[in-house]
């Protein structure tokens, strides 16, 4: 079970201890991940850096329980992941907010509907109630002109900035992100990125970020490096946000 | 900017609600993704449609092949029917001895007991000269034998020598020989090379096995089978007294009968004479065959378009996996479609049938009808065969993986 006490801002989130994770069988068997040991608090921006093939991706997918953590401990808001059952790992993915590298809306709802899939997940919210949320989450990032606009006729920013709508609408206490700015320009990622900051800060919600985009290490809190599936010392350079 | 802000004390668990309550909220998304692919709407309702139109069709021919050939049978005006026990139907009867009339004419609650004569014949028809094959019934004139209240009035016209009663549903061209017979004058044509008379009309309607019957005396009858002993009959009808219990005076007539003839109530006669037709000839199983047929081709459409449907919203499906939806939900979208597809193309389905009825009982003077039991029976197969076709179209929701994502 989740725990329900409001969670006070020191507190850790996320906290991942001793994680090994292997792909494939037998022969095939390959590990992807080495003891990772990670504690991210209430609050907090951490982005999660690295070559390709490092691993982040992987990680990411752990926390988020869409993959189930082999060994190792792997807590979210204090619920063990590792060893647990498939139904933990779904409730698990209710209390997380996702957002892909594509932006992966439902191509036959509007954004609207789209944003309103976010809460009804929970079940708690009429229909009417959703409709409202979701036009109130639309304005706060700037689309109350386009909320019946179809993903088609949306630009990537737009249909990124629905993407992030859909995944804060229901408040989730962690917003997990891989590549929100791969797929956008300079500037819609710049803009995307701070939207993403700034409904983190008034929401209070911890942000994980997987990204390879130098141009917003900035956002962060915290910078963490990986590097052949192991947490490593970040390197001093990527500490300097003042990049030009 | 606008500060969203649901109660951050709101328990993350929302209480459970009721399964109608979750039904009706939710987000019609198979609907919305049917309606975003117009062109495979479309498509998806006319095939099936199509298919529908083909099980009518199939069911509705069956049907009327069934009750064009009981259709006799079931005008028969008796309580019990005796026919003996080679009797395989009515145009391929074999005869009993009119002797077992008399046998059962004295048990207690008979009233009557009358002979029926039945064969076929070829005659020629009187307007076109072309021989075509007709169901000759010979019937006593002491007492209707029928329930047909036109050959009933008509009796005494029977009691000439070959003098006979038409049916003016006959298939094929008659409309002079009716009009010139309603107009009070008789109509002249061969049987067999002899001169006969049809001297009046009623109304039944060509079956699969004759184009139509004719209706005279027991003497006229048997002036064609100069070979049949008069002694030998095809049916007997019996009546019995009003407020004798049918099934008692049944068992008593079955306990004096040798095994060589059946005794059976009207009911069970008919009924008998429809298994017939559907267990031991193949048209029955043609027809149960074609739509089996209609049946497969219209789950391969339905198939076809919910496996696409599925397969271009993969990602989206993982998606909301990722997201925390379970598999059920997804499931219910492919079966929301599967329900909006079956009962969209039901209904040209069915109007197009109406119209092919219509037009069957124009050309083919088959007695053709929609009932309310096969508007249900088609339906629920269309149900069926679209859920179906979301079961298969499924197994791949299942497969999304919401890691795909990343």
């Amino acid at each position: 079970m989740l725990a329900n006490d409001p969670i006070v801002t020191t507190s850790t989130v996320i906290q991942v201890e001793g994680l090994d994770h292997f792909f494939g069988d037998g022969e095939l068997r390959k590990q992807v991940l080495f003891n990772i040991n990670l504690s991210i608090n209430a609050g907090e921006i951490v982005i999660l850096t690295g070559p390709s093939g490092s691993g982040k991706t992987t990680l990411l997918s752990l926390m988020g329980g869409l993959r189930s953590p082999q060994s190792g401990s792997l807590r979210m808001l204090n619920t063990e992941l590792v060893g647990a059952a498939k139904s933990v790992a779904v409730e698990a993915r209710r209390y997380c907010g996702y957002i892909f590298q594509a932006h992966n809306l439902h191509s036959s709802l509007t954004a609207q509907e789209n944003v309103m899939m976010g809460l009804e997940v929970h079940g708690a919210y009429s229909r009417s109630e959703r409709r409202e949320l979701a036009l109130k989450m639309l304005s706060v990032v700037g689309l109350e002109e386009r909320t019946q606009y179809y993903p088609a006729d949306l630009s990537g920013g737009q249909k990124q900035r629905v993407a992030i709508a859909r995944a804060l609408v229901s408040h989730p206490k962690i917003v997990l992100a891989d590549e929100p700015t791969a797929a956008l320009d300079k500037k819609s990622g710049r803009d995307v990125v701070e939207l993403m900051q700034r409904l983190a800060k008034e929401q209070g919600c911890t942000i994980l970020l997987v990204t390879h985009d130098n141009r917003i290490l900035d956002v962060a809190d915290r910078i963490i490096y990986m590097e052949d599936g192991r947490l490593s010392d970040q390197p001093e350079t990527s500490h300097s946000p003042q990049i030009d | 900017m606008t500060a969203i802000a649901p109660d951050p004390q709101q328990s993350p668990r929302p209480s459970r609600r009721n399964l109608w309550q979750t039904l009706s909220d939710r987000t019609p998304l198979g609907w919305l993704q049917l309606k975003k692919s117009k062109s495979r709407l479309i498509v998806a309702v006319a095939g099936i449609g199509f298919a529908d139109l083909l099980m009518f069709a199939q069911l509705g021919i069956q049907a009327a092949l069934f009750d064009s050939n009981t259709m006799l049978n079931r005008g028969m005006d008796a309580d019990i029917i005796l026919r003996s026990a080679q009797y395989r139907d009515l145009n391929l009867a074999d005869t009993l001895p009119r002797r077992r009339l008399f046998q059962i004419k004295d048990v207690p609650g008979v009233q009557s007991a009358e002979p029926l004569y039945v064969s076929r014949v070829v005659w020629k028809n009187p307007q076109t000269r072309r021989r075509t094959q007709l169901t000759l019934v010979g019937q006593s004139l002491d007492r209707p034998a029928f329930l047909f209240d036109e050959v009933n009035q008509n009796l005494d016209k029977l009691k000439k020598p070959d003098t006979f009663l038409f049916d003016r549903l006959s298939r094929g061209q008659y409309a002079d020989v009716v009009a010139q017979v309603q107009s009070g004058q008789p109509v002249k044509t061969e049987i067999q090379r002899r001169t006969i008379e049809v001297a009046g009309l009623f109304s039944l309607g060509a079956s699969f096995a004759t184009d139509g019957t004719l209706i005279t005396s027991p003497e006229n009858f048997l002036r064609f089978f100069p070979q049949q002993n008069p002694g030998q009959i095809t049916l007997g009808l019996v009546k019995i007294e009003p407020g004798a219990d049918p099934e008692k005076v049944l068992a008593q007539i079955q306990a004096i009968l040798p095994p060589d003839t059946i005794a059976s109530t009207k009911q069970q006669y008919v009924d008998d004479e429809q298994a017939y037709w559907q267990e031991t000839t193949p048209i029955g199983i043609v027809f149960t065959f074609g739509t089996v047929m209609a049946f497969v081709v219209g789950t391969v459409i339905v198939f076809q378009i919910l496996s696409t449907d599925v397969n271009e919203h993969m990602s989206e499906y993982a998606t909301f996996k990722a997201m925390g939806y379970r598999d059920r939900y997804l499931l219910l979208i492919v079966f929301e479609q599967s329900l909006i597809l079956a009962s969209l193309g039901f209904i040209p389905g069915l109007a197009l049938a109406l119209g092919q009825y219509a037009m069957i009982q124009n050309l083919g003077a088959l007695p053709i009808a929609m009932t309310g039991g096969r508007m249900i029976l088609v339906f629920t197969l269309t149900v069926v065969m679209c859920t179906i076709s979301g079961v298969i179209a499924t197994r791949r929701v299942q497969s999304a993986d919401p890691a795909d994502n990343f």
